[in-house]
């Protein structure tokens, strides 16, 4: 059991791990990935230390996905209910295909096409003479197969290469059918340094094209949409159900299990709740501005994460009966969770985890991990920006380099008939009074424990590395490294896709997290990583001329 | 068989300079393949006698795979081989993929074979060396020995320089080398002398001056070369000329492109000299 831990022989420093990890470096390479392995000081660091978002050094195995895979495969793959066209040669399409695990309900009107799989696939005639008719053609074949309310394009690496237009080829295709939303996004996978570029250039076509299509009125008292939650291994359904337990209705979801409706209505509710900072913090600012929707950081990733998400929603709308009904949710669910705690925290306690996730999954499952009484030695996510490593006071001083320049940035202003400032001034000065705190995120390094090592884009090299240097528990991180890892000894736990599990978030996801990695952390096959001969021969022998 | 790439500045002459050339060898009983590689596909209307050619991408588009060699080349004056490789509408797809692609189609086709019985393979290319797919006919030995047409203007003395370029990166990893330059007239001061300093600068020589004469304009407009509608004019000599230069011509080198400033210095000394 834990063998590892037992058998570590010199305790490394972080100090000392970061200079093992940069030893092999090529001076120049170590001076760069020097400036992205950060010794955290633990809370109020004042100096930005942390360089994120930058290019990964060519040569080096990086844990990034590209843009289009941040573009269609984050933010557009789980919506059901629009078409997303792939524009490109077919593999970019196939290996996008419901390889995130993003569940969804098809709900009464039964229309979900995210079992299927639209691609142009582009031929080699198609980048010679430019794939546009082709692109048209497809579209109109969508339609005329599905009828659906909204088509989506996504550009690949060669789309852009040649110069196809697709926003123009969406426009026209739009005003020919008069009753489905064609819109593209320019998200070739070279654009960007990271996937992070991809999640930027959805938000901004989500808010163009789709947000404030439909200005009808949900039915609903707390209105609330819910931004970036991707319902991966059916956590948006958890998080549904605790919001309809509490009386909280969720207008609409960026983006898991969403469909068209939810976009086009979600200005019509009264607060943005934001999950993953990251991906999608871009639509709530331009909503806030544009419709007067504030908006307030969010993790409903572990139980204690949830009630605190649960009321600071309840606080904001400030009203008793939904205070005290989200008392009584939080009450009636902890009892199991608290149960699971006790029978299972014995067994995880003190046991060490290391967490590269995404762009604020490390810093949401972090919670878990404390839950169970385990401790996170390092930490560092794939495409994160400063903002999500220090929190955003650093916003005004992140250089913007070339590119991110690259990227669009919208401008956007009041809507003048639909902004509506969902509180007063005073109402507002009040709940920041009260401790409130809108558009407003400490990140990750605030809650790493001082003397922990957080490191930005983390590779397959350094990965290695630093399981052999500081062997951790557990390693959570994507499906590339899953293998990997999982050679040298360590269990590996993903937290993308969750392997086959979930859900992982609220309260029954917390549940179902700690008997995972319960089971994960405590398992005996790692103690079997080496054959009984390689540790003990049973012969021995010598050349007979020593 | 020697394969032939000729490049230039947009406008200077390639394409009429190539097709005269081509008529010059057919005179001395060359047996020539021409393939145009620009999408306008206007390489070897001289040659053909107007723009009747269907190119090799066209083919291959309405075709699809099943393409006979004979379905993309024609038979053009003195029993040339006529080939237009064509490309996309302009501002749409990749032009450069379209030549990699129809050069692979013709060489997978067997338009290069010995029993073809071919002496020459001409490339004449589109403009500067301006993507991966242009330089193509350089690339892998698709073409061996390249001629720059150039003038004593200035920016086609640019363009030349920086043809020189490309051909010295291809050179240093293949066997394509720079064969000359051909000075095309435009009847600049001291054309002659500085395009071959120019030339020596380059490690090459001026292969042939071809004067400016107003025939070859009346001999397109007749959609011929100089040499099929007035086999007697001087200027039919000078094509002769050409062609027979190139013909002979043993000085293959890789190039040694000048800095600008050697370039302006160059155009200075020459321009500046009455």
């Amino acid at each position: 059991m834990a063998t590892a831990t037992k058998k570590k022989l010199v305790q490394w420093g972080p100090a000392e791990v970061k200079s093992a990890l940069l030893e092999k470096y090529p001076p120049k390479v170590a001076r760069k990935r020097a400036k992205q392995i950060m010794i955290n000081e633990a809370q109020q660091n004042e100096t930005p230390e942390l360089t994120a978002n930058v290019r990964t050094i060519p040569g080096i195995i990086t844990m990034r996905g590209c843009t289009y895979a941040g573009c269609k495969g984050v933010i557009m793959g789980p919506t059901r209910d629009i078409v997303n066209l792939v524009h490109g040669p077919i593999g970019c399409s196939f290996y996008a295909w419901l390889t995130r695990r993003n569940q969804t309900d098809a709900g009464p009107d039964g229309e979900n096409y995210m079992n299927y799989c639209f691609s142009t696939d582009m031929q080699e005639q198609d980048i010679i003479f430019g794939g546009e008719k082709k692109l048209a053609q497809a579209i109109q074949e969508a339609y005329d197969l599905f009828h659906p309310k909204s088509i989506a394009v996504f550009a690949t690496c060669p789309v852009g290469l040649i110069g196809d237009d697709i926003h123009t080829v969406s426009k026209n295709m739009k005003e020919k059918f008069g009753d489905c939303n064609v819109y593209a996004f320019s998200c070739e996978g070279y654009k960007g340094v990271s996937q992070s570029a991809g999640h930027h250039i959805a938000n901004n076509q989500v808010f163009r094209h789709l947000v404030g299509q439909n200005d009808e009125v949900k039915p609903g008292k707390y209105k609330i949409n819910l931004l970036g939650e991707y319902n991966i291994g059916g956590d948006g359904f958890e998080i549904d159900r605790i919001f309809k337990k509490c009386g909280i209705t969720c207008i609409s979801t960026f983006s898991g299990n969403s469909t068209y409706d939810q976009f086009a209505s979600s200005h019509t509710a009264d607060l943005n709740a934001v999950m993953c900072h990251r991906s999608i913090n871009y639509v709530a600012d331009m909503m806030e501005t544009k419709y007067g929707i504030p908006w307030v950081k969010v993790n409903f990733i572990g139980a204690k994460a949830t009630a605190k998400s649960l009321r600071k929603i309840a606080g904001y709308f400030g009203e008793k009966a939904l205070i005290d009904r989200v008392e009584a949710v939080i009450a009636e669910e902890m009892p199991e969770v608290e149960a699971a705690l006790a029978e299972i925290t014995p067994r995880t306690e003190g046991k060490t985890a290391m967490m590269f996730v995404g762009g604020s999954r490390a810093h949401h499952y972090k919670e878990l991990f404390d839950e169970l009484k385990m401790k996170t030695i390092s930490a560092g996510y794939e495409f994160g920006h400063q903002d999500d490593y220090e929190g955003r006071q650093v916003l005004p001083n992140i250089q913007v380099d070339a590119d991110s320049r690259n990227i669009e940035e919208i401008e956007v202003s009041a809507d003048e008939t639909r902004f509506k400032p969902r509180k007063s001034d005073k109402e507002m000065k009040a709940l920041e009074k009260a401790g409130y705190r809108f558009k407003h995120y400490d990140g990750l390094a605030a809650d790493m424990d001082k003397g922990t090592l957080i490191i930005d884009d983390l590779n397959q090299y350094e990965a290695e590395k630093l399981v052999e240097l500081m062997k951790p528990d557990i390693f959570c991180a994507g499906v590339k490294e899953k293998y990997s890892i999982q050679k040298l000894g360590v269990p590996m736990k993903q937290l993308h896709s969750y392997d086959s599990g979930g859900p992982y978030a609220g309260f029954q996801g917390a549940v179902n997290f700690y008997k995972e990695i319960d089971r994960m952390v405590n398992s005996k096959v790692w103690g079997f990583m080496k054959a009984p001969w390689q540790k003990n021969p049973q012969l021995s022998a010598s050349y007979n001329w020593e | 068989m020697r394969k032939v790439a000729i490049y230039g500045k947009g406008g200077i002459g390639k394409s009429t300079t190539t097709q005269n050339t081509v008529a010059g060898l057919v005179e001395l009983g060359r047996k020539v393949m021409v393939v145009g590689c620009d999408p306008k596909a206007d390489s070897t209307r001289l040659l053909l006698g107007g723009l009747a050619q269907k190119s090799v991408l066209d083919t291959l588009r309405e075709e699809g795979e099943d393409v006979e060699l004979d379905d993309i080349r024609k038979a053009g004056y003195g029993g040339t081989w006529c080939v237009e490789s064509g490309g996309p509408e302009p501002g749409v797809g990749c032009a450069g993929r379209g030549i990699i692609t129809s050069i692979n189609m013709l060489e997978s086709l067997g338009a290069y074979e010995e029993s073809e019985g071919l002496d020459y393979a001409f490339y004449d290319v589109l403009g500067d060396v301006v993507c991966g797919g242009f330089a193509m006919p350089i690339r892998d030995g698709k073409a061996e020995e390249i001629y720059i047409v150039v003038s004593g203007e200035m920016m086609a003395m640019y363009a030349a320089n920086n043809i020189s370029k490309g051909i010295m990166k291809f050179a240093q990893s293949g066997s394509v080398r720079l064969g000359g330059l051909i000075c095309n007239s435009r009847a600049v001061d001291n054309e002659e002398e500085m395009i071959s300093e120019f030339a020596k600068k380059l490690g090459t020589h001026m292969i042939y001056f071809v004067p400016r004469d107003n025939d070859v304009q009346r001999a397109e407009i007749n959609r011929k070369t100089v040499l099929e509608w007035n086999p007697e004019v001087k200027q039919a000599d000078a094509y002769r000329g050409l062609a027979k230069a190139i013909d002979e011509n043993t000085k293959f080198v890789i190039p040694t492109p000048l800095e600008i400033e050697e370039l302006e210095k160059l155009l200075m000394d020459y321009g500046l000299m009455n």
